[in-house]
């Protein structure tokens, strides 16, 4: 399996006619997704030990909690995970409105050496990416930084690839990609839903 | 929700007080890390415009704006420099000339943060204005209630000292009341200002009384000149019926915390054990302080032009 996974968007897509909302992912793709990717994980990582799991909230806690779960079932191994707020390091705070709400940051030991694994739910302009690279050097030096994309949605602003994605979703650049659990709450089962464009709140499918 | 200056707690609804304090959470974190400087304010510029002298708050706002990376420039005009030629509104002008994204003003005077910020541009942030507000101090004491309690919402807080005369006082009696905690204060009458209950406060004056039951027992700062005199008989008898020590603390709760605005006059409001070790928790105040005021110039800092930008932008905020 190659973490370019070819899109088939018939598969999963369950088009809502009234609100064109579509899920395009639901809990078990996702764990499938998720499944594949620490497999693909163990073929290319040398050292586990090394591994550094660093979550970008919100979307990417639980994406990396289940990694580190898998981890764990597959090869046996105590992945550290971490949680890294982008928003301090956001390049658009000088263009927005009400300035963001911070999220949590909770790293638990340095990153030197470490080869770190970013974890997001859903990639797209490459901006949030860039700027939890950013936050992750003053945490340390890792050896290596790699990225995880749970959705690739596309329309990449900066020159930045994914090195481990769940889906390819091609999708309009005003349209609303994001993940959810129910009730709300990013716990439980998990989808990913495409919805029309509505006006970006912060930090949103970015 | 949040306006554009930070000029007093009693401006602030429950809403925006919330939205600072998680925000100053996030700060805190900040402030643990080895590398302690983030980047948001990178290329801002803010102002410490200090009328009245003052080392800790002043450290703690330059501090904060260092750790988000804006240039911070500290000026503080002597009053020789102001009765020759300028008057205040004439330096805060010149200054606003410089375009800076947030002023910090302190003032003996009260009113004159409110005065300097209908004449600039940059937003001003109050950072104690006479017998008015101190509100980034009422911030920071409830950012450290709801750290060592997990909520202030049905806390009892007694209040010690010359509440007459205190700006923290005052903005605390707003914070903790917006806040859901019961304020009380204590205080020799002289130092009970007038019709204070219609601030929604319990006055007392038996600290015994006052502390019975509370988690909380703040103690304020007593001005030595007032020591003696007129509102005091003498240093002894304050602290011998207002100073809190071990002893008096037994009226409290179990888990009661002290609380102190700083510099402590040890012996007087606070016995000497009592200032370096717990229950106070002076200390975290400080700490607190920067994070807070993290929090309150990244949530306010921005030219004036800027901020009515964001108002159209975000006009779902006028709620």
């Amino acid at each position: 399996m190659t973490s370019q996974q070819p899109d088939n968007p018939a598969n999963t897509s369950t088009p809502s006619a009234s609100t064109g909302r579509r899920v395009v992912m639901d809990d078990v793709a996702i764990r499938r997704a998720l499944m594949r990717i620490t497999h693909e994980v163990l073929e290319r990582c040398e050292d586990l030990e090394r591994l550094y799991l660093v979550a970008i909230p919100n979307g990417g806690v639980p994406l990396a909690r289940q990694l580190a779960v898998n981890f764990k079932q597959i090869a046996d191994v105590d992945v550290i995970v971490g949680v890294l707020d982008t928003t301090l390091y956001r390049d658009d705070l000088n263009l927005k409105g009400e300035r963001p709400l911070l999220r949590e940051t909770e790293m638990p030991s340095a990153v030197d050496d470490r080869m770190v694994i970013l974890v997001d739910d859903v990639a797209k302009t490459g901006r949030t990416i860039r700027a939890a690279m950013d936050a992750l050097m003053d945490f340390g030096r890792p050896s290596s930084v790699q990225v995880v994309g749970l959705v690739d949605r596309g329309h990449r602003e900066l020159p930045i690839k994914l090195d481990y994605v769940g889906k390819n979703v091609p999708t309009q650049v005003d349209e609303v990609v994001r993940m959810s659990g129910s009730d709300g709450r990013l716990e439980g089962e998990l989808e990913v839903v495409v919805m029309p464009g509505e006006p970006q709140t912060a930090g949103e499918g970015r | 929700m949040i306006g554009r200056d930070l000029l007093s707690i009693e401006d602030l609804d429950r809403a925006d007080i919330e939205r600072i304090l998680d925000t100053a959470d996030h700060m805190r974190e900040v402030g643990k890390r080895v590398v302690k400087k983030v980047p948001t304010l990178r290329g801002r510029t803010i102002v410490n415009l200090f009328f009245e002298s003052s080392t800790r708050t002043k450290a703690s706002f330059e501090i904060a704006g260092k750790r988000l990376s804006a240039d911070v420039i500290n000026f503080s005009p002597s009053s020789s420099s102001l009765n020759k030629s300028e008057s205040i509104l004439d330096t805060a002008r010149t200054l606003d000339a410089m375009d800076p994204d947030a002023v910090v003003v302190r003032h003996s005077v009260a009113g004159v943060p409110k005065q300097i910020a209908d004449v600039l541009d940059a937003p001003v942030i109050n950072a104690g204005d006479g017998a008015h507000e101190h509100p980034t101090q009422a911030l920071l004491d409830l950012l450290t209630v709801r750290h060592e309690k997990g909520r202030i919402d049905g806390l009892t807080v007694a209040i010690v000292g010359d509440i007459l005369h205190s700006r923290v006082a005052r903005s605390n009696i707003y914070a903790f009341g917006k806040m859901g905690a019961e304020v009380r204060i204590a205080a020799p009458p002289p130092m009970i200002p007038a019709a204070v209950e219609t601030l929604g406060v319990k006055a007392f004056t038996s600290l015994r009384e006052a502390i019975d039951g509370a988690d909380v027992v703040m103690a304020l700062r007593i001005q030595n000149e007032r020591l003696s005199g007129t509102y005091l008989p003498s240093v002894r008898e304050y602290s011998a019926t207002f100073g809190i020590d071990r002893e008096k603390l037994k009226y409290a709760k179990d888990d009661v915390i002290v609380m102190h605005p700083g510099p402590v006059n040890r012996g007087v409001e606070l016995s000497h054990d009592l200032t370096d070790h717990r229950p106070s928790v002076i200390l975290d105040q400080v700490r607190n302080g920067v994070a807070i005021r993290m929090a309150v110039l990244y949530l306010f800092s921005g030219r004036r032009q800027e901020n009515e930008q964001r108002v159209e932008l975000g006009s779902t905020e006028k709620k």
